[in-house]
């Protein structure tokens, strides 16, 4: 067994355990806790494949950005407190069947279409540098590039509409 | 480093993807804290990403990389917009348990 199927075990261990107690955690702030170390394992998976610019960009984005949105909406709602109240039992048993039914559909369709991927062969040449990433962005990808601004653009003006206080009209 | 997938293989991969992705169905599905939800929602489409950046260095095409940025992008709007969405919730009916958003039932 070599040393990065190693890592790779570790880090998948990390990554799937991670993403259960998000999801298992009463108290939120844990939940995003765990989020935040699902997130880093899987920056650590992006640089197994060498992928330097997503891993950079999706610990600035993800870990960054994301996490502190999540930390302070649920401290600005005040909403640190393990008072939830479960669904009915019928409802997770089923959110128990679905979790296994979709896993089990999902790897047999994968694996079942192993035969029409082609073979991986390792050319050699350069394809994921930062270099090269930005030449493909900026050249065949300019436009849907543009496009993803105006969305950001358009979300930040859209949030601000949303959560502004409406003004009560009694005089 | 360049032949990882050789040494660790894409099935493995496929594996971890699909068992990421249905757990953020499961936190869908169980929970009924809306933030929670959302969370599920992050690991969902982290899942695909994995998935994205695994054939992208199966097939060594970059392309398959300038997606997951894209996609990083759209994820970004999309958990501001739903946070806000949240706050006014939150403000009009005091809680943000997801089986009171009956509103729109008829």
């Amino acid at each position: 067994m070599s040393s990065i199927l190693i890592i790779f075990y570790f880090l998948s261990a990390i990554t799937l355990a991670a993403a259960f107690l998000t999801i298992y955690s009463k108290n939120p702030i844990h939940s995003a806790i765990y989020l935040v170390i699902c997130f880093f394992s899987i920056a650590g998976h992006y640089l197994l494949f060498n992928a330097q610019f997503l891993a950079i960009v999706h610990i600035i984005v993800y870990s960054g950005a994301i996490m502190v949105l999540f930390l302070f909406t649920i401290m600005l709602m005040n909403l640190n407190k393990e008072d939830e109240v479960h669904k009915p039992r019928i409802t997770r048993l089923g959110a128990i069947v679905v979790f296994i039914i979709t896993s089990i559909v999902l790897i047999t369709i994968f694996i079942n279409s192993k035969t029409i991927l082609g073979d991986y062969d390792v050319s050699g040449e350069d394809f994921q540098s930062i270099r090269k990433l930005g030449t493909v962005l900026l050249n065949e990808y300019m436009v849907p590039f543009e496009f993803a601004s105006i969305l950001l653009l358009v979300a930040m003006i859209g949030v601000v509409l949303l959560s502004k206080k409406e003004k009560t009209e009694q005089k | 480093m360049n032949n990882i997938l050789n040494q660790i293989g894409i099935e493995n991969y496929i594996f971890l993807s699909v068992l990421l992705f249905c757990i953020g169905v499961f936190g869908v599905l169980y929970r009924r804290n809306a933030i929670i939800v959302f969370m599920s929602i992050e690991i969902m489409l982290n899942a695909v990403n994995l998935l994205f950046v695994a054939f992208s260095t199966y097939h060594q095409d970059a392309e398959g990389q300038v997606f997951v940025f894209f996609s990083m992008a759209v994820a970004a709007a999309e958990v501001a917009v739903g946070l806000a969405i949240l706050v006014s919730v939150y403000r009009n009916l005091g809680s943000i348990d997801i089986d009171n958003l009956k509103n729109l039932k008829g």
